[in-house]
């Protein structure tokens, strides 16, 4: 997948053999209910959502969230994108991915290790161990990553066939923090798949992703925390459209002065311009 | 009749073990295997993920998997998640 993709009626992209048409990545975490999240879900019109796996004893039941989740996948044709939130090393990674994909029969794993409690932060060496080891194993690994450029690099050398840097820490709502470090890794790696994954908060955070070249985001907070998550879904799935349309369209360069617009000449318009 | 509570005790530690079951303790009988302990836990085999020690059980090695005094136990299942 190219960052470069001409605005076209297609304009979709690729993991592995499916091929996808929405940019925008949902998770299924923190609904008020089930029915508002299938309402959300098909407001967004997303493609692919995220699930999580927990102790059996810890779970006491899901309340139907999941039952829903894979009817509501099933009238779509929609993909599930299972993840291993909570681990802290590679070790643990790699034995909850093998179970989530027993579970969910599907080699699509969102990679999370995390390394710092306080931000959340990915432990880019955890995830490169277990990228690595998942990726003999069959697994297509979604890598939630920093936007450090050569641990990026790394993860795809392991064979990962995207990558989902995180804009901000998981559910802080902050938008791109780092927008240097974004734009940059949109730069170097041009024919990467890119995913913004966690931080984003409202709609114009996506939107700004996708004007920078981003393929596509993946969010969960700041629908399922909205006021009315099926609305915020449907301003997400418009903002992501609208700003992938603006990249294909091609943004303005920044300018440090004032550019005039408004061809009028050098002359004033009032003053000594009639004889 | 302390020489009898001491067969009956005796009897009781020979016959279970001690598991840690989601990190609860937990006895099954010696010789039980992982399957059926799913099975008496009342979850349908594809609904659980299982783990011994750490490590993942795929769901067709687990009638093989006999479970041994100190294990720890993991069963996983589906849940919404970002």
């Amino acid at each position: 997948m190219s960052n470069s993709t001409p605005s076209s009626a297609a304009d979709t992209w690729q993991v592995g053999d499916f091929t996808l048409g929405s940019r925008f990545l949902l998770g299924t975490a923190g609904y008020p209910s089930p029915q508002v999240l299938r309402e959300a879900i098909v407001a967004a019109g997303t493609q692919v959502v995220t699930v999580g796996l927990k102790r059996t004893l810890a779970a006491a039941g899901d309340n139907g969230f999941i039952g829903v989740i894979q009817q509501t996948l099933a009238d779509s044709g929609a993909r599930l994108l299972p993840n291993t939130a909570g681990c802290r090393s590679a070790r643990e990674a790699v034995q909850l991915a093998h179970m989530a994909r027993e579970l969910y029969d599907t080699p699509w794993l969102k990679l999370e290790v995390v390394g710092d409690e306080h931000t959340l932060q990915p432990d880019m060496f955890e995830l490169h161990a277990a990228a690595t080891q998942l990726v003999r194993d069959g697994f297509t690994v979604f890598p939630y990553c920093t936007d450090d450029l050569v641990g990026c690099r790394r993860l795809l050398d392991a064979g990962c066939p995207l990558l989902m840097p995180w804009g901000a820490p998981i559910g802080s709502g902050q938008g791109l923090l780092n927008v240097f470090a974004l734009r940059t890794l949109r730069e170097r790696l041009p024919d990467t798949t890119l995913i913004i994954d966690a931080g984003i908060g409202a709609p114009s955070d996506a939107a700004q992703a996708l004007e920078l070249g981003f393929d596509a985001v993946l969010l969960n907070s700041a629908v399922s925390q909205a006021r009315d998550p099926a609305a915020m879904a449907r301003a997400f799935r418009l903002a992501i459209e609208g700003g992938r349309i603006a990249r294909n369209a091609g943004v303005m360069a920044q300018q440090d002065f004032a550019v005039a617009s408004t061809p009028v000449g050098g002359e004033p318009l009032l003053l000594g311009g009639a004889s | 009749m302390n020489e009898m509570m001491t067969t009956t005790t005796t009897t009781t530690t020979t016959t279970t073990i001690a598991l840690t079951l989601d990190g609860k303790p937990h006895r099954v009988a010696i010789g039980s295997t992982l399957g059926g302990l799913v099975d008496s836990l009342g979850h349908a085999s594809n609904k659980v993920s299982t783990a011994v020690n750490g490590m993942f059980v795929p769901r067709g090695q687990r009638a093989q998997c006999v479970l041994r005094d100190g294990d720890a136990v993991l069963l996983f299942q589906p849940i919404v998640g970002g």
